[in-house]
Formats: C-alpha cells, structure tokens, sequence
C-alpha cells in the first residue's frame, strides 16, 4: 500500500489478511469483516495506519484477519488498551472490536468510561446475546428466557442497553447496525470512524451455531430508524429507552470535543533540574 | 461514479461506461464472495462445497473476462468500480449468512442459483427502466448471461438427490477454542 | 519403551472432521466397553473451530481403572484425513499399531506413513452409504468393537442408550451399521483385553470438572459465583443444575473480579462457597484472595490450569500455574493451596479443599488441570469420606466480641451475621484483634503471626500427600503427574527397580516434617512437572530440604507427560 499520489486506490480486499477465519460457516462476523475492509477502503487509509485492537471472543479474532496492525489481548480490556495506544500515537486510526460478552461484561466499566473520556476511538461490538467461544452462556444483552446449561429456565434478568448506556456516559456517536446488511455496516463505520470522538457502534451479528433463532428472526425484525439522528442528547436518551433494539442507523451524533491529552512543551528531563537545585 | 441504489430503487445509467463499471464490479464482488466461501468450508473440512464454491467462483471470475472483453469491444474503461453499496448487498453476491458448515451441494447450488436469479432480474429491471437504448441492449444482454447461469446451475442441481431431513445432524457438541 | 502397560490397556483414538460425530463415537464406545466390565479413560483434542473441525477421541480401555494415556496408540482408526496433522504430535504409533483408514480419504498423511503402522482399509463411507439413515461413524465403532474384542450388542446398547432416546428411527440403522462394520473389520491379531465375568457393580463416569463439583457440594458447598472461562466452565455449568437441588445457589458474574468477591461476601455471611477459573481468571482474582487472607473469611477457587502464560492454550493441560497460586498474592498473605492426583482425586481435594477452607478460615486454591477436568474416567465408586468439617462460629453474646483474638491454633471464631453481640467489620486494612484498622506494629504483626500460626499448628493428616513404596530412590511429583509416573513405577517394580513414590497433595503451607520423613533413606530424589521453568522443583528447593541428589525432570505442555518417558528417567536414576 503506497503513498504516491496518483496510485491504484486502495481495495478492500487490501485490507484482508491471509489468515482464514475459523468462524462458523454463517456467522455474521464474516460480514462484519467485509464491513470493515469497505470502510477502511472507502477512508482511504493507508493499513499500517490502523490499528485494530480486541479482547477475548470469536469476534475478538477479527485484527488476526485485517492486514492492520492488531492487538488481541485479553478480555474485556481492549478499550483500555485502545485508549493507551491512541493517547500515545494520535497520529495513528484506533478500531477497537469485541463482543457483548467481551465489551459489556467484562469490559463493561471500561466501557462507561470509555465513553466518558471520549477519545477518538471507533468501538465496533458484534452482538450476538450470547457467549459463543465458551460454548453458549447468557451475556448481558441476552433475553431473561434464554435457556443455557449455566442459567437453567434463563438469567431472568433484564438484558442490558449498551446504547443507552454509551449516551449516559459520554459517547459521541452511537449507531446500530446489521451485520446482514454489509454495505449499511460499512457506512456506519466510515461515518463513525470520521466522527471526531468516542464512537460507538453496536453491530447484531447472529451466531448461527448457539442463537441459529436470530439469523431467521433478525433479519426480519431490523428496520431503519424511524427517525433521522439527533444531536439533541435529551431526545436521543427518550428514543433508546424506547428503542425495541432493532433500529439501525446513526442514531446520535454529538457535539463534544474529543479528548487528546497532549503535551506543552518539549524539553529534556534536564530542564527540570531546577526544581531540585538547593 | 454513479451513486449505489437505494432500496428497491433501479438504478440509471447515464453512460455505457458506467453500465460497464458497474457489470464488472457484481462480477468481481460475486466471485470473492464465493471465494470466502470456499475458504470457510475449508477450514470447516467440507471439501465437497469448497469445491462448489471454487467453481462458482471462477465462473463469475469467466463471466468477468467476458464483460471486460466486451467493454474493450465498445472502447469502454473497463476498471471495475469500487462500488460503495449501502443497502442492500450486490445483486449477485451470496449472503454470508446462508452457509452452514454441513450445508449440501444442493443447498450450495440453490444458492447460486439463489444468487443468478437476482442478478438476472436486476439487469431486466435496468433494461426496462433504461432511456438509452445502447444500454438497455446491453443490460438485456447480461440478463440473458445470468439466465444462462440459472439453467446450467439447474442442470448440475439434478446430478443431486433430495437432501435428508437430517442433513445438519452433528453428533458432537460444538467445542471451545479459547 | 515399556511394554508391560500394551498388555493389560488397549489405546485408541478415533479422528474425523467436519460432523462426524468422533466424540460421540469415542463416548459410545468406552460406554459399550464400560458395560463389558472395562475401566476406561477419554479425553478429546480439536481444532479450533467451534463445529465442523477435526476431532480427535483418545481412549484408553483396561480390566484395571486407568486415569492417564498410555505410551502408545493401538489403533488409529481416521473416519478421514482432514487436518490430522494436528493431532501428530498426540499419536504415538509404532510398527505394532493399527491404523483403520477408508481408501475414499486418499492416500494416508505422510507422518502415518512413516511411523510403519499396519494400515487396514475399511471403505467405511460407501458402506453407511449403503444403509439409509446410517452414519459413518457408526461403521466405525462396529469395526472396532470386532478388533477389539467387545461383543456387538454391547455397542448397539450403548448407541440405544445414548442416541436411541432422542432419535429411535436413527437406532435400526445404527444396529445394521455396527453389524456391517464388525463384518468389515480386518483380520488382523490384536492383543485384545479379558474381559471380566461379571461386570463390577457400582462403577461411575465422571469428568474430573464434574468430580470437582460434585466433592464440594459434598464438602458442603452452598453458594458458588463464576465467570465462563475455558476449561472450567463445565464445573459451574455442572453446579448451577446440581446446587439448586441441593439447597444452594449458582450465580454467573459479570467477570473474575465480580466471582472472587461474590463469594467472599457469601461466606462472609455464613456459606460455604466456591469459584472456579483458569489462570488468567486467577490472575485478576489474586486482590481479592489477599483479601480473603487479610479478614480471614473461607472460600475455595479451583483453578483449572491450561497452558499459559497469558491466554496461552486454553484447550491443554500444564502444570505452570503453582508459581501464581503460591506466590500471586501482593503482602505476606499465607494461604492454602491443595492439587487434585488424578480424575476421581478431584473428588477428594475438592472436598478437602472446602474442609481446610472452613476450618482454617482461609482461602484454598485448587489447583486442578485440563488435561483431568475434562477428561471422562470410569472408577470404582469413590469411597465416601467423613471429614467433620466445621467453621469456628459463636453463639449470642452480650460481652465484647473479638473476631480475630489470638488463639493457641491461630483459628478464631467467626460470627455470622444475624447472630446477636457477634457483630464486626471485616477488613482488608490491617486490624487487631477486634478488627478495628490499625497502623500500630505489635497488631500488624500479632494478626501475621497468627494467620500464620493457624496454618504451622494444623494437623492436615495424611491426606497432604500419596506415598508408597521403599527404596533410595524416590519419584516427587504432584497433581496430573501422578497418575503417568504411577504407572512408570509401578512398571519399574516389575522390572525389581524399588522405588518410593511421593504425589503431593498439599502444596502450602509447607510441611517440611512430613516430607522429611517420607524421604528418609532415599538418596536421590526425581521431580517430575508439566512446567518449563520448573515450579514445583523450584519450590521444593526454596522450602524443603531435599537429598543431595535431585533429578528435576520438566517439560510444558500441551503434550501429556508419558509413563514410559518417566519410566527410562527411573531407570537411569536407580544407576549408581
């Protein structure tokens, strides 16, 4: 991938490393993939200027499948990691990729504060309400009914609102999408990754081998938002309460300066001696 | 670069070069998508629709050969546009979400066939709604292709008996890796 | 290579991809052999896809219970060829092995080509295809019920028991299957194994994760938190049916940390309670064990060990985990830390574990491994053992109550909640004996003291370790060593090598007196891990005086330790 002006535009297939998934033939991460490399090729970024960071989870295998640069660390941390890396290197594009288990269990106290910090960072979640590399145990966004050997008759708890939570903590975009739907995920990321902040984007990506239900059903039940993005957090917070978790789109886009702590000066150490010289 | 269709919305083409650009890219989108295919059922040890997918993949990859030799015939640039669909997918890509790692030939070819069927109405759909006539010819020349496709497809579909109800049974658990 | 474990075991492994149903094959067919009268063992290797990859059943059959793989594989009989590279380093195949392959897989891998196995081809495939409704695999059990020696209507009975139920029109065509496999079988001379008379009564299949539960329900576990985590998921997937039945409560937390304090609250208020993780659940869960040793409050965290470090191999077995579990705590925070012997030894240590947890006030770290959590064992039913498990508790009281006084055993008592005049505030902050925060030293090091004292004056009885045998030499080794290096001595005895065999159970506290007299007379001292640093010889040097003469013998995973490896390094080290 070059620099020269003038040269053969970047592909998305450019964006696609040699390694080939182990994901189940059907899962929608395969398309969340896809997604990805649309989005990065419509950016036009250059792949060593990316940098694709993740936790613990089948979709947390996804930086191993970009030519990017990656980071598969370990669970539930991969914002924090991301924050770091971007902190330090502004300069680079942070993707950051996880699961609901991964990003909402575990990684759900970064997750508030991700958003409250507000970094520059694009923070994609393959939802599919369950853990899948585990071999099927409810996650946070999972429904109070759901039967599985760790919570016989179902959790019976409430499952989570990843979004509303984003918007009560800080983040900049939110937006929904459909994993089935690769063209809309891959504006979604485009638009995500070009706005300045925290942006958030929660992607339904079924699990055919534990939820087979949601590829039947989801496909179904996703529809546009009904109404266009607000920037107005107020009535963004009144629609994803209401939300029936099947919107996609942008669904809020805000206004906050991204935060990018930097230094003032340069000097060496040495010029701080000062402060010790009797 | 023309502007990706909206839903149920047909698309226009102004020029022949644009019709081209847009023919070669639902060929080239059509046989990567194939080819991941391929690879996922590698890596899921069925061989039999790796094998499949391996040759619809280079049909489309022949079918893509034979637009651009056409486009060179009409002195067109023929470069396949990078186009940006929103939603929804290509016309003649196969969804991600239709394999399944035990999925038989005949579900592979009906999904194919799937697949050429819709490309064979998308192309009728712009032959009809086309106000130049150089490019409605053309797009019913596709159309006709992709019917072409949709026979022979069907013709390889008899070589296979009726799938089994049990065709996904797996005696063994789904496992961890991690 | 020994040659003594060929005769009385029979070891097979049956490999195939893409849904063919290997596992439940391998299950059938130690079911089939169970019900013969056979012990057995099975444990399963993969690919890392989740449906569809290459499998691999590792069976080991035997008139005698066996719990580890032996050193050479009898019978590989590959349903097909797709991947099994994999698997290589796993199948130790000689010129005395059977290899089972279909000819429609092609020609055979050239690592099976070169281990000079005899090679007999079974056209499996055509043959289910020829039977409406049949699978392959099923053809392939047939096959090696006939080369093995078990009679065809115990595998059809065992395909009835386990399939017939869900599916009974799948069963005929299983029956037609294994009969047409048994007639398919090469004639080729096995040493096949006697089977018993009469089946022994009372026999158990059990995981060692399923043992694990199971002795700390029977230890008297109420209440249990976890997190999912490979490969100790099944021990809370396996608790959360079992505990409700029996009075207790499964909670799945959010992640490690929220576990580890789940059940420190739990048993501050009265219950007994337990987690379960591998190493990296562990790591995040060393702040609040601390805390635990601090405030005194028992729990029991069974760490399933896997190949580390970091996220490592979550699906195979090392002994690498004895560094964290001994050393992880930040301060000096003594503790407990106990380590299963074999599958059914789960049952045992667990319970044992949650007895020393509550006695002792204290956490115990269990150190368990992968390779026998999720291994199937069939035992002798395990002998059920009385330990009068009990937590110093108080009755009402008006006068003031001292939660952590100074005792001659170090154990003080412990009020629950709800009992009146037992009121106090556990803390992590050093505290005396009231439990009130304090920064003075003679408190700081009155609790140490005593929080040590409590662990130096227990009597852990002879559970701490498995010891037989005499000689001047002796085998150390602990947790899924044992069973491997059980083996290799007992076929150097027959070879008139003595040698003493100590499997430790107990890991800390140390127990510098008993060891010593365990190795009294030995002269050189073998010390067998899964560790490539070493831990366990590392820590038996910092601790414990040793012979002179010490042979410490490590290796890491992910391959299982074999008893013939152990068998020559005994050899060696009888020599002068």
């Amino acid at each position: 991938m070059n620099m020269i002006p003038g040269a053969a535009a970047l592909k998305p297939a450019d964006y696609k490393s040699s390694v080939k998934p182990v994901w189940c033939p059907g899962c929608g991460d395969h398309s969340v993939l896809l997604s990805f490399q649309r989005a990065l090729a419509e950016l036009a970024l250059p792949p060593e200027q990316v940098a694709v960071i993740s936790g613990i989870g089948c979709s947390s295998r996804i930086p191993a499948y970009t030519n990017c640069y990656g980071f598969h660390g370990v669970h539930g941390r991969s914002l924090a990691l991301a924050t770091g890396l971007k902190v330090a290197r502004p300069d680079l594009t942070v993707l950051v990729a996880s699961g609901d288990g991964d990003g909402f269990s575990i990684g759900g106290n970064h997750f508030m504060h991700a958003c409250r910090r507000n970094i520059d960072l694009t923070y994609i979640v393959m939802d599919n309400r369950i853990y899948g590399m585990t071999k099927g145990q409810p996650s946070p966004t999972t429904e109070p009914d759901w039967e599985t050997a760790i919570a016989p008759g179902g959790t019976g708890l409430s499952p989570f609102h990843p979004l509303v939570i984003a918007l009560a903590s800080g983040a900049n975009f939110i937006a929904r999408g459909f994993s089935g739907d690769i063209g809309g995920c891959a504006r979604l990321i485009v638009e995500a990754v070009r706005t300045p902040g925290f942006s958030f984007v929660q992607i339904l990506s079924p699990c055919v081998t534990f939820r087979p239900d949601q590829q039947r059903g989801w496909k179904d039940l996703v529809h546009p938002a009904i109404v266009p993005e607000t920037d107005d957090p107020a009535r963004a917070a009144r629609r994803l309460m209401t939300d029936d978790g099947f919107n996609v789109g942008v669904l809020y886009r805000g206004r906050r300066e991204p935060y990018q702590p930097s230094p003032k000066t340069n000097f060496a150490p040495s010029h701080l001696e000062s402060e010790f010289t009797v | 670069m023309t502007d990706a269709a909206r839903p149920g919305e047909v698309p226009a083409f102004d020029t022949i070069a644009a019709f081209f650009a847009q023919a070669l890219a639902i060929e080239v989108e059509a046989a990567e998508r194939y080819a991941l295919l391929a690879d996922q059922m590698e890596v899921h040890n069925n061989a039999e629709i790796a094998a499949i997918f391996h040759k619809m993949a280079a049909v489309e990859a022949e079918h893509h050969s034979e637009i651009a030799r056409r486009a060179d015939e009409a002195r067109v640039a023929g470069a396949p546009a990078n186009f940006r669909w929103t939603s929804p997918d290509g016309p003649e890509a196969a969804a991600f979400e239709d394999a399944h790692y035990l999925m038989t030939p005949r579900q592979a070819l009906l999904l194919a066939r799937f697949n050429e069927e819709r490309a064979v109405l998308y192309f009728e759909a712009i032959a009809g709604a086309a106000t130049d006539p150089e490019v409605a010819a053309l797009a019913a020349e596709m159309a006709r292709d992709e019917r072409s496709h949709v026979m022979w497809v069907d013709q390889w579909l008899e070589e296979f008996a009726p799938d089994v109800a049990d065709w996904d049974d797996d005696a063994d658990p789904p496992v961890n890796s991690e | 290579m020994t040659q003594s474990s060929a005769s009385t075991s029979l070891s097979i492994v049956l490999t195939g991809s893409g849904g063919a149903g290997v596992m439940t094959a391998g299950q059938t067919l130690l079911d089939a052999a169970t019900s013969c009268g056979l012990y057995g063992l099975m444990t399963r290797s993969t690919g890392p896809q989740i449906r569809g990859g290459e499998a691999a059943a590792m069976i080991r059959l035997s008139p005698r219970p066996v719990q580890s793989h032996g050193d050479r594989l009898d019978i590989l009989l590959a349903l097909d060829f797709a991947n099994v590279e994999r698997f290589a380093e796993e199948l130790p195949l000689d010129p005395a092995s059977l290899i089972i392959a279909d000819p429609a897989a092609g020609e055979l891998p050239d690592f099976l080509k070169a281990c000079g196995a005899v090679v007999g081809l079974v056209p499996m495939a055509k043959l289910a295809k020829a039977i409406p409704g049949a699978r392959v695999s099923m053809i392939a059990l047939g096959v090696l019920a006939r080369l093995i020696g078990l009679p065809e209507i115990a595998v059809i009975a065992a395909v009835a028991e386990s399939v017939g139920r869900k599916k009974p029109e799948f069963l005929a065509a299983s029956e037609k299957a294994i009969r047409l496999g048994t007639e398919a079988a090469p004639d080729v001379a096995l040493a096949g194994l006697a089977l018993p008379a009469e089946p022994p009564l009372g026999r158990w299949s059990i995981t060692g994760n399923e043992a694990t539960g199971f002795g700390a329900m029977r230890g008297g576990v109420k209440f249990a938190a976890g997190y999912p985590i490979t490969p100790a998921t099944e021990i809370l997937e396996w608790m959360a049916s079992a505990l409700p039945r029996c009075g207790g409560v499964l909670v799945q937390a959010e992640d490690e940390l929220a576990s580890i304090n789940m059940i420190i609250g739990a048993s501050f208020g009265g219950t007994p309670s337990l987690t379960a993780t591998a190493g990296p659940g562990l790591s995040l869960m060393t702040e609040a064990i601390g805390l635990a040793v601090a405030s005194e409050i028992p729990l029991v965290v069974v760490d399933v060990m896997r190949s580390g470090p970091s996220t490592g191999i979550a699906t195979k077995s090392e002994q690498s985990d004895l560094n964290i579990a001994v050393y992880g705590l930040h301060g000096d925070a003594p503790h407990v830390v106990t380590a299963p012997l074999s599958v059914a030894d789960c049952l045992l240590t667990a319970q044992w574990s949650v007895h020393l947890a509550e006695s002792l006030q204290t956490p115990v770290i269990m150190l368990s491994d992968q390779s026998m959590g999720q291994a199937r064992v069939v035992i002798d039913r395990p002998k059920e053992i009385a330990l009068a498990t009990e937590r110093l508790g108080v009755e009402a009281r008006t006068d003031g109550y001292a939660r952590y006084a100074q005792t001659t055993s170090g154990i003080s008592a412990m009020a629950i909640p709800g009992v009146s005049g037992g009121q106090y505030t556990a803390d992590g902050l050093t505290h005396n004996a009231r439990g009130t925060p304090t920064s003075q030293a003679k408190d700081h090091v009155a609790q140490l003291d005593k929080r040590q004292r409590k662990l130096d004056a227990f009597d852990f009885g002879t559970h701490w370790a498995e010891i037989d045998g005499e000689g001047e030499l002796a085998v150390l080794t602990w947790g899924s060593s044992s069973e491997p290096v059980r083996e290799a001595v007992a076929a150097a005895r027959a070879d008139g090598i003595k040698v003493r065999l100590i499997a430790i159970r107990l890991i800390a506290p140390v127990q510098p007196a008993l060891l010593a007299a365990a190795l009294s007379g030995v002269k050189r001292v073998l010390v067998i891990e899964q560790s490539h640093t070493g831990q366990f010889w590392r820590y038996l040097r910092a601790h414990y005086d040793l012979p002179r003469d010490v042979v410490p013998i490590h290796c890491p995973g992910p391959l299982p330790i074999r008893p013939g490896q152990v068998h020559a390094y005994i050899e060696k080290g009888a020599q002068a």
